[in-house]
């Protein structure tokens, strides 16, 4: 099955319930830190982080939210054209004894999740990590697994599932393609 | 980019992508922990064939924040002392292993000699290469201007752009990160923006990638100097305003940014009453004191590659006065280098 697989409408139900189960999970969002990873992690963070807000009005969506830059610490540096190095915000008051929920669009081999782990370990010592997903896609080649899932879709190894925001791209939607 | 020789050729494009790469590493050197594991495996050599403490050390702090492995070889106590050739000296790196050779030369072109021989398989940096070039300095001259100068930087230049105001919360946690590094300069060059380089223009190879890099980044370059410390190459280049006197220069302009140059005592030879008549003359045409620095505009910072020579070409109050930025170059060096590395030597094998 290829084309569009979420539209508008899905991507916000599952980023809503991903919110409430974050906040259940945690016993409330007081030690709640959003952390979301370059490119499509960060918009989708902002937008849990909103939703959090709604659920939970003490919490401040704008001082516990940042973005993660995961470049210089991916392990296929020396295998891939030079990447661009992004910019890593943490909130002011840092990951110390927080817990850091890291959102990302796809999850795939789970090795962009390796390299924020490590990224997170320059940065502080959170009490606790977490990971929030749109996509589950499968296909982990390292032993790491999703707390909050937005969807699991099969694919082989060959299709690309793209994520739109309309943050970035103008249109909410999750398109999965057949690969060459 | 495979080399970093001279900021000749440099086009518009590499030199932002190096700033704002520039600006990221900043922002890594602000935290806690400041090593990142980037470069870990790749070694870099530093190979200097002439004196220098801070150029040295920048390039190696900046190599082992990145976790790449550094060896330092210097002339003095080495085979180089014994005579043996650059040539030989490269083949020697090669059988090493070295993925990146930063080299200081005393003679012009060394640089490009061992980047284009056919010796060496990993990148070339140049860290100064008799009086031709020394691009990092001139990228970190250009990075240390933009942070202040552009969108909005700590001490926002009156015309140069709108505000930068509405940064996001966040920043990198280190409190004054905040403005810095955030979207304010990224992206942009440096136009619009007047900048005087001041004294030994012949002599520097600061100035001679300096002038290239800033007008290809879009600012005004003004020289300064005595007829006998100006080369006949840049007198003749376009868009370059020329001055003989420091006087003339600051009645003409309002400078955003001011660079005082070392005057190379090491490098006239013949006596340096060669080049002018007496130090006193050279400090009352051509230095820096309390007196001009007044009559900079209120925004305009003070810069010096280093090292200083205090009295002649910058009086103390002028080098330690709120408006140098002489030791934050120092800091800002480190960054640039781990850029100029990152992008070197991140990226496909090139074998």
């Amino acid at each position: 099955m290829t084309g569009t697989i979420l539209g508008a409408a899905d991507i916000n139900r599952a980023l809503t319930r991903i919110a409430h189960e974050i906040v259940e999970r945690n016993d409330g969002a007081d030690r709640i830190v959003l952390l979301g990873i370059l490119t499509r992690g960060v918009p989708l963070a902002e937008r849990l982080a909103e939703r959090i807000a709604t659920v939970e009005p003490d919490w401040d969506a704008q001082e516990r939210t940042g973005a993660l830059d995961i470049t210089m610490y991916r392990d296929d540096l020396f295998k891939n054209p030079t990447r661009t190095i992004g910019t890593t915000s943490v909130p002011d008051a840092g990951i110390d004894d927080a817990v850091v929920v890291l959102v990302d669009d796809v999850f795939h081999t789970g090795r962009t999740i390796r390299a924020a782990l490590d990224a997170l370990r320059d940065l502080g010592r959170p009490a606790a990590v977490q990971l929030a997903v749109l996509v589950d896609r499968g296909h982990r080649e390292l032993p790491i697994r999703a707390d909050y899932v937005g969807k699991n879709i099969p694919t082989s190894r060959s299709e690309r599932v793209n994520v739109h925001l309309e943050e970035l791209d103008g249109e909410d939607a999750v398109i999965l393609r057949k690969g060459e | 980019m495979r080399h970093l020789l001279g900021t000749d050729a440099m086009s518009r494009e590499d030199a932002i992508l190096i700033l704002d790469t520039a600006a990221q590493m900043a922002a890594t050197q602000e935290r806690e922990v400041r090593k990142l594991p980037t470069l870990r495996g790749k070694t870099v050599v530093n190979l200097f064939f002439e004196d220098s403490t801070r150029t040295r050390i920048s390039f190696e702090a900046a190599a082992k924040r990145l976790s790449a492995d550094v060896i330092n070889f210097a002339a003095k106590g080495s085979s180089l002392s014994k005579g043996e050739s650059l040539k030989d000296t490269a083949l020697t790196l090669q059988a090493m292993g070295a993925d990146a050779v930063v080299v200081r030369h005393w003679a012009s072109g060394a640089a490009h000699q061992l980047a284009h021989g056919g010796w060496l398989h990993g990148s070339v940096l140049n860290a100064g290469d008799g009086t031709h070039q020394h691009p990092t300095q001139a990228l970190l001259d250009a990075f240390t201007m933009r942070r202040h100068l552009v969108g909005g930087g700590d001490r926002a230049a009156g015309g140069a752009n709108g505000s930068g105001g509405a940064t996001r919360s966040g920043g990198s946690g280190h409190g004054e990160a905040g403005d810095r590094g955030g979207e304010g300069p990224t992206g942009k060059g440096l136009d619009g923006l007047r900048v005087a380089i001041v004294g030994d223009v012949l002599h520097s190879r600061v100035a001679a990638s300096n002038v290239p890099l800033l007008t290809t980044l879009g600012a005004k370059v003004t020289l300064v100097a005595p007829p006998t410390l100006l080369p006949v190459s840049l007198r003749e280049r376009d868009g370059l305003d020329i001055h003989y006197t420091l006087d003339q220069a600051l009645d003409a302009h309002d400078f955003d940014a001011i660079m005082m140059l070392r005057v190379q005592r090491e490098r006239m030879t013949g006596g340096r009453s060669a080049f002018f008549p007496s130090p006193e003359e050279y400090s009352r045409l051509y230095g820096l004191d309390g007196e001009r620095l007044r009559r900079l505009p209120d925004h305009a910072i003070v810069m010096h590659p280093g090292p200083m020579n205090r009295g002649l070409e910058i009086s103390a109050e002028a080098a330690d006065s709120p408006r140098s930025v002489i030791v934050e170059q120092v800091a800002n060096g480190v960054a640039v280098r781990m850029a100029a590395l990152y992008l070197l030597l991140a990226g496909e094998d090139q074998k």
